[in-house]
């Protein structure tokens, strides 16, 4: 990759985690008044997929959504506006965190509630098909979704009809404080696909160039082979299900030991090859203050927007 | 153009047209185009638009809903089929928690023109689990249309309607009203919303919602005959609802029942009862009367169900209480029943 390329995927990868961090020290306040739930460990996943997608790909979350919306946004007015409710918010307030989205650049809709946006996510692949357009569309989604039965019926129906969609699945290994070994009756997700006529790959999501990679060959997969993809990458989820918090006290996990919190976090395994590949820590720490001056400025026109006026509460209800 | 034509071909009709109108209209759903066509509502579509906007699906409610919504959100216009309104209870987080909110959720950004089409309805034997009609429950979604046609001339005309709709409209047709046959206008546009008065009358105000409208006209005429004159007014769309036609109907005759193809605990009755007993407090006679199903599971044989359904003796039986007669004797009169189907005119 080009130094430039790779700062600004760099750019991209700190400006999810920087949100985050500020979303920790705003939250206290309670003026963000809509639960969150932070993706700091994920960020590699959405960002470094995204990076890879063709224009005119089309996008579906989850409720742990705020780097998928920003790797394709790059709006933090919109996304403070909205998670402090205010009437600059992409949805006006109505949407808050668990249901951002940004139609109109591409990014349809996310969800809280597990799996839903998957066949959705199907339908506007069967809407290219049927318009005979060769656009991508791509489903996120975590491993908790493999337990839903809409998951095998999406799959199922992707694959009769040889949809061109990529399913990626960010498998932190917990359904809110559950662990997979708890909850999964197959030895393995990729395992478990493995009867469908897809395609298949697995990897480790805390590697930004990694999952570049892993996006780049299934999609060169899916061109010569039309049929799905499914990317399945393992992330860490350093924080709370919900919330701003980590909860390495609460006894269901254990806080990884300090070498091992450096290989799972993706942006300080991202900082150490740009560096070990020419980039100087002052450049990244340059990239570091304009994210942050950028976030600020838009936490501060947050805060001060309005809210929705009273009469928005019956809008857009129906077309 | 006029034409005189089942239910079940008006609906085949509208959906023709609207396909032939409009390259995005496309129908799919479990056998949508196996050799029965969803009891003929869908004959001739796979023939003439092809396979890519006329097609079966696999056994996934759930997921194919939202695969209407999908491709609704890309700008195509999805008709989804059930067989049986009870097999959208599989659909119901992709209706509850996905369609009817995601207008709202993208702040007006999403459109939803989508139609799910299903049968409801009796007879048969159909027991529990195909017998349900669900409009109270869909209803009670904000973010959702709910549609049931009751004449050839609404299914034709209302479909047309759903199917142009910039939002996602339930469409829930009876099953007994299938081979019901009357005139249609294929130029007749009825938008969703107003009822529509289906016989005018001075007594009592009955409000029904699908096969009830039949009944109703039933006991209508066998009341007429005694000098009784009941207003029969269809609901044809009971969300959103325009209740202003009903008001006025019941301003005038002081008295109101809503038969209802519904369970009454929590339903599309109670609703407008409420409605109307606020509205026209001071108009009323006597409080508003509600018939629905028994409130049990529908059972399977048949002396049961027809106690399970509202039947017109019913309604005849509310009338001459609420009017202070004598109950007739209806033993020479001709209820329909599976045995006698009605076929119209409507």
């Amino acid at each position: 990759m080009e130094k430039a390329d790779a700062l600004r995927v760099y750019r991209k990868l700190i400006l999810a985690r920087r949100a985050e961090e500020r979303i920790r020290e705003e939250y206290g306040r309670d003026e963000m008044k809509t639960p969150v739930h932070l993706g700091i460990g994920q960020e590699a996943i959405p960002v470094g997929v995204c990076q890879m997608l063709p224009p005119g790909t089309k996008s579906f979350g989850t409720y742990r959504n705020h780097a998928l919306y920003l790797a394709v946004t790059d709006d933090t007015d919109r996304f403070f506006g909205e998670l402090y409710g205010k009437v600059i918010g992409e949805a006006k307030g109505k949407a808050g965190s668990m249901h951002l989205a940004a139609p109109a650049r591409g990014l349809l809709a996310t969800s809280a509630v597990v799996g839903t946006t998957i066949p959705v996510a199907v339908g506007a692949a069967l809407a290219n098909r049927y318009r005979e357009s060769e656009e991508l569309v791509v489903s996120f989604f975590g491993d908790g979704a493999i337990e839903e039965g809409v998951f095998w019926e999406s799959l199922n129906f992707a694959c009769l009809r040889r949809l061109h969609i990529l399913f990626v699945c960010e498998d932190n290994g917990l359904a809110i404080h559950t662990p997979t070994r708890q909850r999964q009756g197959f030895r393995s997700i990729p395992e478990a696909v493995q009867g469908f006529a897809c395609h298949v790959l697995s990897g480790d999501g805390s590697d930004l160039l990694h999952v570049m990679a892993l996006t780049r060959q299934i999609l060169e997969q899916m061109a010569q082979d039309p049929k799905p993809g499914l990317l399945h990458l393992s992330y860490f989820r350093f924080l709370e299900h919900v919330g701003p918090q980590e909860d390495f006290d609460a006894g269901y996990r254990a806080r990884p030991a300090p070498e091992e919190f450096k290989r799972l976090d993706p942006v300080a395994r991202f900082e150490r090859t740009l560096c070990q590949n020419g980039c100087n820590p002052s450049e990244l720490a340059e990239i570091r203050r304009e994210v942050d001056e950028q976030i600020a400025r838009s936490v501060r026109a947050s805060r001060e927007a309005p809210f929705a006026p009273p009469d928005e509460l019956s809008q857009d209800v129906f077309a | 153009m006029n034409a005189h034509l089942s239910f079940k071909k008006a609906i085949n009709l509208a959906l023709e047209k609207e396909m032939e109108a409009d390259p995005d209209v496309f129908v799919f759903g479990l056998d949508v185009p196996d050799h029965k066509r969803l009891y003929g509502s869908t004959v001739g579509l796979v023939e003439r638009f092809g396979e890519r906007r006329c097609f079966g699906t696999p056994l996934s409610e759930d997921a194919m809903t939202g695969v209407a919504l999908g491709a609704a959100i890309s700008g195509l216009r999805p008709v989804h089929v059930h067989i049986r309104v009870d097999f959208m209870l599989l659909a119901m987080n992709q209706i509850a928690n996905m369609i009817s909110n995601l207008r709202y959720m993208s702040g007006g950004q999403l459109s939803v023109p989508l139609v799910i089409r299903a049968v409801i309805g009796r007879g048969w034997g159909q027991s529990a689990q195909h017998s349900k009609s669900l409009h109270s429950i869909f209803a009670h979604l904000p973010g959702l249309k709910v549609v049931l046609p009751a004449s050839p001339q609404d299914a034709y005309s209302l479909l047309r309607s759903a199917i142009r709709d910039d939002n996602p409209v339930i469409f829930l047709e009876h099953r007994w009203l299938y081979d019901v046959e009357g005139e249609v206008d294929e130029g007749c546009s009825v938008p969703l919303g107003p009822p529509a008065i289906r016989r005018e009358g001075d007594d009592l105000t009955v409000v029904c919602t699908s096969w009830m409208n039949v009944e109703a006209m039933k006991a209508a005429d066998v009341l007429a005959k005694r000098g009784v004159e009941l207003e029969v007014i269809d609901a044809r769309t009971v969300a959103p609802l325009d209740v202003e036609p009903i008001i006025t109907s019941v301003r005038k005759t002081g008295r109101a029942l809503i038969a209802d193809y519904d369970w009454v605990f929590c339903g599309f009755s109670a609703e407008l009862a409420a409605v109307i007993s606020h509205r026209c407090f001071g108009a009323l006679r006597q409080p508003v009367e509600r018939l629905g199903f028994a409130h049990v599971p529908c059972p399977t044989t048949r002396p049961l169900e027809n106690l399970f359904y509202p039947s017109a003796a019913q309604i005849i039986r509310t009338t001459e209480r609420l009017l202070g007669l004598e109950a007739a004797d209806l033993s020479g009169e001709s209820f329909y029943s599976h045995e006698q189907r009605f076929k119209g005119p409507f």
